[in-house]
């Protein structure tokens, strides 16, 4: 046996030697890229654990934040599970940090411009691009350490850039695995549309192998949409039930743009998640969406913020969550106006459907107006399931399990109904059906 | 194979004030092929015995017994109850926004089918069709919400839909006919009277005669405050419309206080 084909010998943690070892295996990356992991890793190394007094962390698990014993994983899994059964234009698959499978978008749009790339390689073919966007506005909405890990260690990911005027029907499909016990996943995905393009990236998180694998995953996406662009953007969440998960987008949205983002969270036993929205020019429209579905002992964290910066902007916030067991939910959102966003249109609503009575759902509703001509309104509902509709699926023969999903999906409908892909839909709700069949 | 059902001695309370009896020691026995019909006043105990014989969780039978074939179900859960064989059409159905009635239906189906057995879709779909083409109900409906935004017509039809679909071997129907014009009552009664010629066993609680008309009943119960007063044969409808309820309160019910 050569000595090129001896596994390198793995560095446990995610300390500098192993921080070194990453850096020094991706030395023919271009040098700002270089450098701004080098600094995130330093930030991530400076940056204290969020403590009691941080009020972005309210509520939450501080001393479920455990990020020791932690390691890189070196290979990928022999087996890779698929979730994305729907029609797309192209795929790329990561198992444990490496590319796996990918298919190539198709020879029209590539000759209209259209780029669909791993992160090494669109950082190798198209530098300017990535530079231009990567963390162009990040999120800060508490999980900067976390984020700095991710852009320190990030090696999966993927860049989709959709010049002016091309529109693309069927959905791009990024999908990340990570299998194996005390892994870590660092996801980095950039989705850039050009002036009135128009295109939707599907994003999964799944874990493979064991459920009760201990895993770490911090993810990040930057999506742009440009003047009068239409982008879509799911995010389903499905690690494994003892993973501890951060997620954080940051979404801006250009003159007459309309972003629609829609997370479903699913796996994870502490799962945070960050969404900020910055609508920078007149007309701009961000359609921020989220699905939960809580159960066991699972804590899901989400925090958002709405930034209207450019007058006559419109956001609408609608984060549902479905709680079962013991598990526990927190909603913080804010929306901010800023002095020249006259004529803002904000709305933010968190409604919570309790299926447990030792389930917890907080929620922190709050705006910061400094314009003075504006629309803005929150609110955040709690409810248990109506008795009557319950009483009425049992009398139809539908057991009390099965009544209960079909009433959350019932809820989640409203979300789920704004996608406008009606394959990606039932890819979506047949994906929520499968938490309830555990 | 012909099925009985039987009512024993049944005293029903609501489960909020369980001293007081709303059903007060109720027998009846029904066959498969065999319409009874219940009539009776208003707040008389009509819907509280049909909800309670379904297991809704707002009542608790207090004593008496409800045995289908011979076997109490008083245990069971109301899917189960359902899944053995019992059908309530509501007086006032649910309304369940987000969730279709081709799902709803498809899950009430499949609850019926062996644990691993998959449903075969195109033959699901055909039978939905044909039974929707029976009722008069567009096909369109399939993809709303059930009895979401439906008038009281398109809500009874959508109960006997169900009801054909899940083909039940006793149905209780809670007033069935009201809200209906008589176009959608002759809708409702030609699908009902389609369904029991087979081996279906009937319960229609009914407040008017007009119902009877078209489903004519093998045996017609007169029900006030909480007890069966008279039993005849379908002239007892007409004998009660012609008399009224009053004769009912005064003469029916002083007889067997």
């Amino acid at each position: 046996m050569s000595a090129s084909a001896l596994p390198a010998t793995p560095t446990e943690g995610l300390d500098s030697s192993r921080f070194a070892q990453h850096l020094s295996q991706r030395a023919y990356l271009p040098a700002w890229w270089l450098e701004t992991k080098k600094a995130a890793f330093n930030q991530f190394t400076a940056l204290p654990l969020p403590s009691r007094t941080d009020e972005t962390w309210r509520f939450s698990n501080l001393k479920g934040l455990d990020l020791s014993g932690f390691t890189l994983p070196e290979d990928p899994a022999s087996q890779i599970p698929n979730h994305s059964a729907f029609p797309q234009t192209a795929e790329i698959v990561f198992s444990n940090r490496q590319l796996v499978a990918r298919s190539t978008v198709p020879a029209e749009l590539a000759a209209k411009g259209v780029i669909f790339a791993p992160l090494d390689e669109a950082l190798q073919n198209h530098g300017d691009l990535v530079k231009q966007y990567f963390q162009k506005h990040p999120a800060q909405l508490g999980s900067e350490k976390f984020v700095a890990l991710n852009t320190a260690f990030t090696a999966a990911g993927a860049l989709l850039y959709v010049p002016a005027d091309v529109e693309v029907a069927l959905p791009f499909v990024v999908q990340h695995t990570l299998t194996g016990n005390n892994v870590a996943a660092f996801p980095h995905t950039i989705v850039v549309l050009g002036p009135r393009a128009k295109a939707t990236l599907v994003e999964f998180f799944i874990s493979g192998g064991a459920a009760t694998d201990r895993q770490l995953a911090s993810g990040v996406n930057d999506l742009h949409a440009a003047e009068g662009a239409q982008l879509t953007y799911v995010g389903a969440q499905h690690w494994s039930r003892e993973t501890l998960a951060f997620q954080v987008n940051s979404i801006v949205a250009e003159r007459d743009a309309r972003v629609l983002s829609l997370n479903l969270h699913l796996g994870g036993r502490q799962a945070r998640h960050e969404s900020n929205s910055r609508l920078l020019g007149p007309g701009a429209h961000s359609e921020m969406l989220a699905l939960t579905v809580a159960d066991g002992a699972q804590e899901f964290d989400q925090r958002t913020l709405q930034t209207h910066v450019a007058p006559h902007t419109t956001s609408n916030l609608l984060y549902k969550n479905a709680l079962l067991d013991t598990a526990k939910t927190i909603f913080s959102g804010l929306i901010i106006v800023e002095p020249d966003a006259q004529k803002t249109d904000a709305y933010q609503k968190n409604r919570n459907l309790m299926l447990s009575d030792a389930a917890e759902a907080h929620s922190l509703p709050g705006l910061e107006i400094q314009a003075n001509d504006v629309k803005c309104s929150h609110g955040s509902t709690s409810a248990r399931i109506d008795a009557e509709q319950e009483f009425y699926l049992q009398s139809r023969g539908i057991n009390p399990a099965e009544s209960r999903r079909l009433l959350v999906a019932a809820f989640f409908e409203e979300v789920l109904e704004k996608l406008e892909n009606e394959d990606l839909h039932r890819a979506l709700t047949g994906l929520i059906a499968s938490q309830f069949k555990r | 194979m012909s099925s009985t059902l039987e009512i024993r001695a049944l005293h029903v309370a609501l489960a909020s004030s369980p001293d007081k009896s709303i059903v007060k020691g109720l027998d009846l026995t029904i066959r498969t092929g065999e319409v009874h019909a219940i009539m009776g006043p208003n707040g008389t105990g009509k819907s509280t015995l049909s909800k309670a014989i379904a297991g809704h969780p707002d009542y608790v039978i207090t004593s008496g017994d409800v045995l289908l074939d011979g076997k109490s179900i008083l245990e069971m859960e109301p899917d189960e109850r359902a899944r053995a064989g019992l059908f309530l059409a509501f007086q006032y159905p649910s309304e369940i926004p987000g969730v279709s009635i081709a799902n709803f239906l498809r899950a009430a189906v499949q609850a019926r089918m062996a644990e691993g057995e998959e449903l075969d879709a195109t033959a699901y779909y055909k039978r939905l069709y044909a039974k929707m083409d029976m009722l008069k109900i567009d096909r369109k409906f399939t993809s709303r919400s059930v009895n979401e935004g439906f008038s009281g017509g398109e809500k009874k039809r959508c109960e006997i839909l169900q009801m054909a679909m899940l083909e039940p071997t006793f149905a209780l129907m809670d007033e069935t006919d009201s809200g209906l014009d008589i176009d959608a009552l002759k809708i409702v009664a030609e699908g009902v009277n389609t369904l029991k010629s087979g081996s279906l066993g009937v319960l229609l609680i009914t407040h008017y005669q007009r119902l009877l008309n078209h489903i004519v009943p093998d045996y017609v119960h007169v029900m006030y405050d909480g007890r069966i007063v008279k039993s005849g044969d379908k002239t007892l409808a007409l004998e009660l419309e012609a008399k009224g309820y009053d004769w009912v309160k005064t003469d029916l019910a002083a007889a067997t206080a």
